[in-house]
């Protein structure tokens, strides 16, 4: 009889390990942190890329409702895709972008500023890309949308397309 | 074209003579007829035949470049060398499946051939159970991962196979493991015949004690090989990551370790029958499980393997049936052993055994939780953890200590019982003896770590004890071999970590870099054109404090298809170090990254496992 | 096992005065090789060279000069990413099992053949 319960036992672990395994199976195995949303990033300040004078994000951002802070880099091909986006986005008087120019040459990037027009009121240099993880970003592109208070409404990893833009404009108007 | 026809329909006439042969079988368990052993062998031989045809098929196919194949298309390219079209075929997903089915048919033949002496019902039980399993793989093979499948319009090129995998090593890796874990299907099925045919005895101890022996040198290799081809190939200079890829080899390691060790109590004096088979069952179940989660594409790993939910599912149901299958006859099939022969004296080589045992088991359970729980925990609670070197460590290193210590006991203890009166104290004043030196060691090295201290004295008091046992005993010239190997493998993989130094510098061409009183200098640069890939050949000036210069020259390859960048060290070993240099290109800019590392002992890693599968294999040519 | 029992006690006396050295590389390369790299996954920072590996690097060297301990880092970087991002998971209600169940088991192992050995 105690013989039987412990086979049972033994039955029923290996039927719970099998349907762990099999739901396993359906989940993806990478890895996208999403910790950062409802968050409060930290203060920062970083020198501007054009006028070579140190900015505080949290001065910049203070009587704004909405801060999106973006991070790009002139080397990175889906920053280009994107900066359309960007673009339009200069046009809502809601929106308030900030540039965060993530381990770059400042003269490729000034170039690349130069070449596909500028949607940023200010572009702060993060020549080491420590300011990135600080945010808690972990590559290029990066969106952020934040409040006044530095709290993080929003955020957007990779390249953003027409549907996130929608979103944007949409936590804008609200 | 007509080739992969030829090798589909082989492998459907494969799974139909494994059908057929299940119920030839059953038919005369049930005494509706009488076997005739010889058209056993004939079935055995055509289907291992057309398992043969079906493989060789997809060989040539790789070799002459068929794209119309969908595997060769996915793998190959024409400009490859032509020995890496060859070793491609086992590169991808679905060749590597066949190769399993290849060896499954060719190692239950060979199995039959060589079991000759035992009896007739249990080498028809063993028959089965392994003809079930090589069903399950063939069916596996047809209907998820067919190689044999058609492109239409047939393509000019292919897609070419990835070039960290284009290396010698791993060209042979992949069938040395797998020999390793077909061999233990054939453990697995011998055991539940000798379960259900009432056939577990010493006779059936020594006949697949082979197997196990052979089993385990396999897979000891495989696991050896692997480690070397990511020491030199993946360029971060370690060897082994605890990475979930190599866990999953490990793990069926520790069962068949245990195992090797516990079939000699059951040689000897015929108890452990029930753990035997336990141990016999898991081990082949991990081998699937690895599989499983290397297959399946669940593990989040450095090595990237296709990922087919589709293919999981099938290992995954194809592995539980297997399980509850063992389960349900051991349940109905188990050997009651409470008679008054087996009693176990607490100072006998049983015990010491039993001990080892014990350590096998508790490893086992630390890298299977350390690789299977993150998964678990994700489904059930939807968060992500890592689980990596530190855990590992941390869990395994205390154990290690004592592990040692009865490692170095028990091989001097007798069968039965031994008398504690008559140990050899000088093993005892040899530890001391060890300790002493240790404090000095201690301050000249600059060791901090308290564990570590009693780690090294611990696997130094393993070397030394099982040196003495190997040059003036010589009663166990194998065991000892291995025993020893494994305390040299210990000893070289903590003095590798403890004194192996480095350095990672961002310089430029003409730069130099002052390291512990070496001079490293960053010459040139060339550039060159291979076969199927461009050169970045750096040039590395090393000079000691001797002034003796030695030339480095990593390289940075870039391969045409698929285009893919790939670090290529550059190691220049001796006995007592590894020169290893790596650079790499930073993003944007004239600067190299380069990592210079001298690495302790390193050889000795290899050369010790190597001392241990020969002990496996001394052993195994005595058994005959 | 009385012997060796007396033995740990004797080199824990011995070797107790150990000073622990504290380099600043060492403790770099000790770190980033707890950390797990988010861009190639399967890799730890240290030993990755991808342009997030490669700040935080600087990041934990910038770190430890601000006089930060070992276990902030790793507080600040769970705090960003998660508990993925270490190799080491911590002790909590949900590893709790991981930690214990090797342990349990060889336990229970142990008691097995206790019962095997010395019980008739």
């Amino acid at each position: 009889m105690k013989k039987n319960i412990y086979y049972f036992i033994l039955i029923l672990v290996t039927l719970i390990v099998f349907t762990l395994l099999y739901k396993a199976i359906f989940k993806s195995n990478s890895y996208i942190p999403s910790l950062a949303i409802n968050k409060k990033i930290n203060n920062f300040s970083a020198y501007s890329l054009f006028s070579n004078k140190e900015i505080n994000i949290e001065v910049l951002s203070k009587e704004k409702k909405i801060t999106i802070i973006n991070i790009w880099s002139s080397w990175c091909l889906p920053c280009r895709n994107e900066h359309k986006y960007l673009m339009k986005l200069k046009q809502h008087k809601n929106i308030y972008l900030i540039g965060l120019n993530y381990k770059d040459n400042p003269s490729k990037a000034r170039e690349f500023i130069d070449d596909f027009g500028n949607p940023f009121f200010e572009i702060l240099s993060d020549p080491k890309g420590i300011i990135a993880i600080d945010i808690g970003a972990y590559g290029v592109p990066e969106t952020y949308i934040i409040d006044n208070e530095l709290n993080i409404i929003k955020k957007f990893i990779g390249e953003l397309n027409s549907n996130d833009y929608d979103k944007i404009v949409d936590i804008a108007n609200r | 074209m007509i080739i992969s026809q030829i090798g589909n329909y082989s492998l459907i006439f494969g799974l139909i003579l494994s059908f057929f042969l299940i119920i030839y079988l059953f038919l005369n368990f049930y005494g509706f007829i009488k076997i005739n052993l010889n058209n056993i062998y004939s079935i055995l031989f055509l289907q291992l035949f057309f398992v043969f045809v079906s493989f060789f098929g997809l060989v040539y196919s790789f070799v002459i470049s068929d794209f119309s194949n969908s595997t060769v298309y996915n793998n190959s390219h024409t400009t490859k060398p032509l020995f890496y079209k060859i070793s491609g075929t086992w590169g991808n997903h679905e060749g590597s499946m066949l190769l399993w089915l290849l060896v499954l048919t060719l190692f239950i033949f060979l199995f039959f051939i060589y079991s000759k002496k035992q009896p007739k019902n249990y080498r028809l039980t063993t028959l089965v159970f392994q003809e079930i399993i090589i069903t399950g793989f063939f069916l596996f093979v047809l209907l998820t991962s067919n190689p044999f499948n058609h492109i239409f319009p047939i393509p000019i090129e292919g897609l070419g196979l990835n070039p960290i995998l284009q290396d010698p090593a791993l060209a042979i890796h992949p069938p040395i493991l797998y020999l390793g874990y077909v061999g233990s299907s054939i453990i697995f099925s011998a055991s539940l015949a000798a379960l259900v045919s009432k056939n577990i005895n010493i006779y059936w101890a020594q006949h697949i004690k082979k197997w196990i022996f052979l089993t385990w040198i396999l897979l000891t290799f495989g696991i050896l090989l692997g480690s070397i081809w990511a020491y030199y190939e993946l360029g971060w200079g370690g060897f082994w990551f605890w990475d979930p890829v190599e866990n999953v080899s490990l793990m069926p390691w520790f069962t068949l370790t245990a195992l090797l060790h516990s079939i000699s109590v059951l040689e000897k004096r015929s108890i452990l029958k029930s753990w035997t088979i336990i141990l016999s069952i898991a081990t082949f179940s991990l081998s699937m499980s690895g599989t499983f989660l290397v297959r399946s594409g669940i593990l989040n790993s450095v090595h990237t393997f296709a990922n087919d939910p589709g293919r999981g599912v099938f290992i995954l149901i194809f592995l539980f049936f297997l399980i509850l299958i063992s389960i349900i006859i051991f349940f109905f099939f188990q050997t009651d052993e409470r008679t008054s022969t087996n009693k176990i004296y607490w100072m006998s080589k049983e015990t010491s055994i039993l001990i080892n045992n014990w350590f096998m088991t508790f490893f086992l359970s630390v890298v299977l939780i350390g690789t299977t729980y993150p998964i678990l925990l994700e489904v059930l609670t939807n968060e992500k953890i890592s689980v990596g070197p530190p855990f590992y460590q941390n869990l395994l290193i205390p154990f290690l200590i004592p592990f040692l210590f009865f490692m170095a006991v028990g091989p001097n203890l007798k069968w039965f019982k031994s008398d504690y009166k008559k140990i050899n104290f000088n093993k005892i004043f040899l530890l001391f003896f060890i300790c002493f030196v240790m404090f000095f060691l201690v301050k000249k090295l600059d060791v901090k770590n308290l564990f570590v201290i009693i780690l090294i004295i611990s696997s130094l008091y393993l070397f030394t004890s099982s040196f003495i046992d190997l040059i003036f005993k010589r009663k166990n010239f194998s065991q000892n071999i291995a025993h020893f190997g494994f305390s040299v493998l210990i000893l070289s993989i903590i003095f590798n970590g403890i004194l192996s130094k480095e350095i990672s510098a961002n310089i430029k061409i003409g730069d130099e870099i002052n390291f512990d009183g070496n001079l490293i200098k960053f010459k040139k640069i060339d550039v060159a054109d291979k076969e199927n890939y461009k050169s970045i050949i750096a040039n590395f000036e090393i000079k000691d404090q001797k002034n003796k210069i030695i030339l480095l020259k990593p390289e940075i390859r870039i391969y045409n298809q698929p285009n893919i960048l790939t670090s290529e060290a550059d190691i220049k070993s001796n006995l007592y170090e590894d020169k290893f240099i790596v650079f790499s290109i930073l993003n944007r800019e004239e600067i190299f990254n380069v990592r210079y590392q001298v690495k302790r002992f390193m050889i000795w890693i290899w050369i010790s496992t190597f001392l241990i599968i020969f002990g496996g294999l001394i052993r195994l040519i005595k058994i005959k | 096992m009385k012997l060796i029992k007396l033995l740990i006690i004797f080199l824990i006396l011995i070797y107790q005065n150990i000073s622990y050295a504290n380099n600043n590389s060492l403790l770099i390369n000790k770190i980033t090789k707890n950390l797990r790299c988010l861009i190639c996954q399967g890799q730890s920072v240290y030993d990755s060279q991808s342009d997030f590996a490669n700040s935080v690097k600087i990041l934990v060297d910038k770190k430890i000069q601000e006089g930060n301990s070992e276990e902030e880092i790793y507080e600040y970087l769970i705090n960003k990413y998660g508990q993925w991002v270490v190799y080491d998971p911590e002790i909590n209600k949900k590893t709790l099992f991981l930690w214990l169940f090797p342990v349990i088991l060889f336990v229970f192992g142990g008691l097995l053949i206790m019962r095997k050995v010395f019980i008739k």
